[in-house]
């Protein structure tokens, strides 16, 4: 026996039988704690829909909200700002995130580049709520009254870092020869740019938009000090009461966006803490639109992804 | 478009086109300014935080930042100390970590070394929505389902390690509401909103770990544990950290779920067990209430703290990412 | 381990000759898919054992089948018996962690782990329950040694592995399977990646230790094989793409009087 041997000789049934218990319980360990990181995913959907699907009826989505301590009512106001809002945060938020994923994809490594990619992860790292704080200094401030516009402005900050990111990926898939094919026609860069690479990257860049909207509509934080909330808050009449007295459309638009918003997850919110059981009631129910709504955007891009990922591959 | 169709006649328009290289000089200028635009927001954000918290910096000064839990931030008085907060904001955030990165190892382990291939997307999707759920709907269940079922169970559980000497007994001063509102609820539901983060992006490092230590590994006779505990973890330590300071950068600004959760009453105790506010919860709860401007940029400054506690976290944990990128290609070199 | 060979069952002077891992019937399939199709070899002790053969006929996955590497890829199986010291290694209650332990393995690239030279080294060992400082100490040292990279790194230890030249980071992946003191050392086109100096020094390396190992090597390289090895197993894939063995002789019957036309083929350069 080699010098070796009669060192792992000792005690070698007992160790080696150790080894494989402690293989067996640690990767049984692994499974469990996925299995256990699943139990909250399933509890929480599972008691939103428990709870907020008694609530959901064609009230709940058409009409306005009673004033507490009345049954019924809706929660239109929630649904038409949450709209209102996506929309802004994505007017502010895609033009020039994308207009800078192309410089960043052109120039990965010029100090502009750099800059670029090192402030688009700060943002992506910045707490909303500071977000929120940043648009209050900015807007709320100056405009002295809480708005539409100023919570689009916030949901957009927060946008921009993922919109940048994914359209910047996206781009740089498009292979050389494609542009290079248009470059060799003769048609300059920015017009190869926005008909050739844009498009062959299209659905790729559709898809971060909508994880980066998802996301943004079920922000609460950066709306508390920008949108405010406003339960009367109602598109309708706005554009009714506008019509009548002959208002552009401009300025129609203009009430929209300058008067406080309120949104599904700040209804929410709003909701939750009061004392009423029937708003607690709805609040479970928005919590089920909003979940959906989410989870629905998110699957979909998922979903997307994969089918592209398997056509790519053949 | 127009700009191709060159014709002779027109001598403006192809001076122009010469001029701006058939457009690309605006295009170049265009795209170089939303860069710089987004640069301008985050200097932005720090110049504003900064400036509109200048009077609270001369007229509070370091007393803001005392540790002391024995705090008073009192509007009505027109005092500010913000220690309470900020310890909320890391006792939370340090239960959150510490209990999610080992979960979050775990699957992340699981999910790139063991699992099935079958189930790999399907239980990469819902690890993923997790992090989806909106942070106000955690609020919502944690309130009502969480924290009664959980939270109160726990705490009444863990009062009992109050006898233990020093701070670790502080930690767990008792009783613990009986709702389940405290420092406790807020970490334990923090952790849940983390471990898809951390899962994510150590997934990924393990993934990206080359197959060919896996093999030297278990071609000396190692399990698959023993590879992947004293292989694999090693090999992407730094990695995996950055994946954890990104994690722990989400804790530290979750604001709703945390608000709700919380109890928000300031009591001067350290205790997990007792209710209190973070510095989001206290700037989501108050700010639009200021009393005083003095109250305004008192908790100005506290976002301020937030952003550069984030924004350091951050530069830390692309340092440790870089370095993994510069470490990756000597090992292909041969 | 100049007494390596007694430890085996027949401690007898045929032992020189006497085969060290007979494979019998061997098949492997990936799914339904048969890489490899009946294949028998007698691999004898201390001699260098070369496989060759064009590339994608299954060389790989025969020396993996030597210590179960195979059992690693998802959907793999494999059929037939693997007889090492008398032991059927390719049977279900077979401990494979042992058998991986008494037949190491050197791959094409240098894989050393990100760890310093000393901790490579000692990682197998250590798996083993060998803690004292004073045992790994000796152990390394003797590992190094064996691995001829004694000399150049017995000053800088505690040096990352990945700090080595390509060859060294090699011959710290042989010290390293070393180690273990394995029976069997199998080397998967261990020189394919390194320039002619260092792709020399391995194969004097081999020469050393195939008086204390059992060595298989897979190689692309004919020259090499002729050079290093005393018996060539020549394998080539049939109709269906399962790699089939053509012919296993002696190294110089391979290469100057082949039974198998392709394998003449082969040798001589007029195939792939």
């Amino acid at each position: 026996m080699t010098r070796f041997q009669q060192l792992i000789a000792v005690n070698e049934a007992r160790r080696s039988r150790r080894r494989r218990v402690v293989n067996a319980a640690m990767l049984s360990l692994t499974g469990l704690l996925t299995l256990m990181a699943l139990v909250p995913l399933f509890w929480i959907i599972g008691y939103v829909i428990y709870r907020g699907a008694p609530v959901l009826n064609v009230n709940f989505f058409t009409q306005l909200a009673r004033p507490v301590g009345m049954h019924g009512g809706g929660v239109l106001f929630a649904i038409e700002g949450t709209v209102v809002l996506a929309v802004l945060a994505c007017l502010f938020a895609i033009p020039p995130g994308v207009l800078a994923a192309f410089y960043a994809a052109r120039n990965p490594n010029t100090p502009l580049g750099i800059a670029l990619r090192f402030s688009t992860d700060v943002l992506a790292g910045v707490p909303s709520i500071v977000m929120g704080l940043f648009i209050y200094g900015l807007v709320v401030v100056p405009m002295k009254h809480f708005s539409g516009f100023a919570g689009g402005l916030a949901l957009s900050i927060l946008m921009l870092p993922t919109i940048i990111r994914t359209t910047e990926e996206m781009l740089k898939l498009v292979p050389h020869t494609l542009r290079e094919g248009s470059l060799g026609l003769g048609a300059p860069e920015w017009k190869t740019n926005l008909s050739v690479a844009f498009p062959a990257a299209f659905d790729g860049i559709i898809t971060g938009f909508l994880l980066a909207i998802a996301r943004a509509t079920g922000e609460t934080a950066p709306l508390l000090f920008t949108a405010l909330g406003n339960e009367r808050f109602d598109i309708g009449a706005i554009i009714q009461g506008g019509i009548q007295a002959h208002q552009s459309l401009f300025s129609i638009i203009g009430r929209i966006v300058n008067q406080p918003i309120d949104s599904l997850p700040l209804t929410l919110w709003t909701y939750a803490m009061q004392p009423y059981q029937e708003r607690i009631d709805q609040s479970w129910g928005v919590a089920l639109v909003l979940m959906i709504l989410v989870l629905l955007i998110e699957i979909a891009a998922r979903l997307w992804i994969e089918a592209r990922k398997r056509a790519l591959q053949g | 478009m127009k700009n191709i169709s060159i014709s002779k006649r027109n001598t403006w328009q192809e001076r122009l086109n010469r001029f701006t290289r058939h457009g690309d000089i605006p295009w170049s200028l265009l795209i170089g300014a939303m860069a710089i635009l987004t640069l301008v927001v985050v200097i932005a954000i720090a110049w504003m935080l900064w400036t509109q918290s200048a009077d609270a910096r001369a007229k509070i000064g370091w007393d803001f930042f005392r540790p002391t839990l024995d705090a008073t931030w009192n509007p009505a008085k027109d005092i500010y100390q913000a220690w309470p907060f900020i310890y909320g904001t890391l006792i939370t955030s340090l239960v959150a970590i510490v209990l999610a990165v080992p979960i979050s190892l775990g699957i992340a382990v699981f999910l790139a070394e063991l699992c099935p291939e079958r189930l790999r997307l399907p239980l990469n999707w819902m690890i993923e929505m997790l992090a989806a759920i909106p942070s106000v709907v955690y609020g919502l269940w944690g309130i009502f389902v969480f924290l009664p079922a959980v939270v109160t169970p726990v705490g009444e559980f863990l009062s009992h390690l109050s006898v233990l000497p020093g701070f670790t007994g502080t930690l767990f001063t008792g009783p613990i509401s009986e709702d389940g509102t405290s420092r406790l609820a807020a970490g334990l539901i923090l952790t849940i909103m983390v471990i898809p983060t951390i899962t994510a992006i150590s997934r990924d490092v393990l993934l990206a770990i080359p197959n060919s230590q896996r093999e030297a590994a278990m071609g000396l006779g190692s399990t698959r544990w023993e590879m992947i505990w004293q292989v694999l973890l090693p090999y992407g330590l730094s990695g995996i950290l950055g994946a954890v300071i990104l994690g722990l950068g989400r804790a530290l600004g979750e604001t709703m779920a945390v608000t709700m959760v919380m109890g928000n009453a300031n009591e001067a105790t350290g205790s997990l067990l007792k209710a209190g506010y973070t510095m989001a919860s206290l700037l989501a709860l108050q700010f639009k209430e200021a009393v005083t401007p003095l109250h305004t940029e008192a908790m100005i400054e506290l976002g301020f703290t937030l952003f550069a506690i984030t924004l350091i976290l951050n530069l830390f944990a692309r340092f440790l990412v870089w370095q993994v990128a510069r470490r990756t290609p000597q090992e292909a070199r041969a | 381990m100049q007494t390596k060979i007694s430890v085996s069952k027949a401690a007898t002077a045929e032992a020189i000759s006497e085969i060290k891992v007979a494979v019998k019937n061997l098949s492997v399939y990936y799914g339904k898919f048969r890489a490899l199709a009946e294949i028998n070899i007698a691999v004898q002790s201390n001699q260098i054992t070369a496989i060759i053969g064009p590339s994608g006929c299954g060389k790989s996955t025969l020396l993996r089948s030597f210590n179960r590497m195979n059992d690693l890829t998802p959907n793999a199986r494999m059929e037939g018996e693997i007889i090492l010291d008398g032991e059927n290694i390719n049977a279900s209650g077979v401990d494979v962690v042992d058998v991986r332990r008494r037949v190491g393995m050197v791959f094409q690239r240098p894989n050393p782990f990100p760890k310093s030279i000393y901790d490579n080294v000692a990682f197998g060992p250590r798996l083993y329950g060998i803690r004292r400082k004073n045992d790994l100490d000796e152990i390394v040292e003797k590992s190094l040694q064996q691995a001829a990279l004694w000399d150049e790194v017995k000053d800088k230890l505690h040096q990352s592995g990945f700090s080595l030249s390509g060859g060294q980071q090699q011959r710290l992946c042989i010290a390293r399977a070393l180690a273990v003191e394995p029976e069997v050392i199998l080397m998967d086109e261990p020189a394919s990646a390194l320039d002619p100096i260092s792709t020399l020094r391995i194969e004097e390396l081999m020469h050393d230790l195939v008086k204390d190992y059992t060595i298989i090597i897979v190689t692309h390289n004919m020259q090499q094989a002729a050079r290093v090895s005393d018996s060539t197993a020549m394998m080539m894939i049939d109709e269906h793409r399962a790699g089939r063995l053509v012919e296993f002789n002696e190294t110089q019957v391979i290469f100057t009087n082949p039974k198998d036309k392709r394998t003449e083929d082969y040798v001589t350069g007029r195939f792939g």
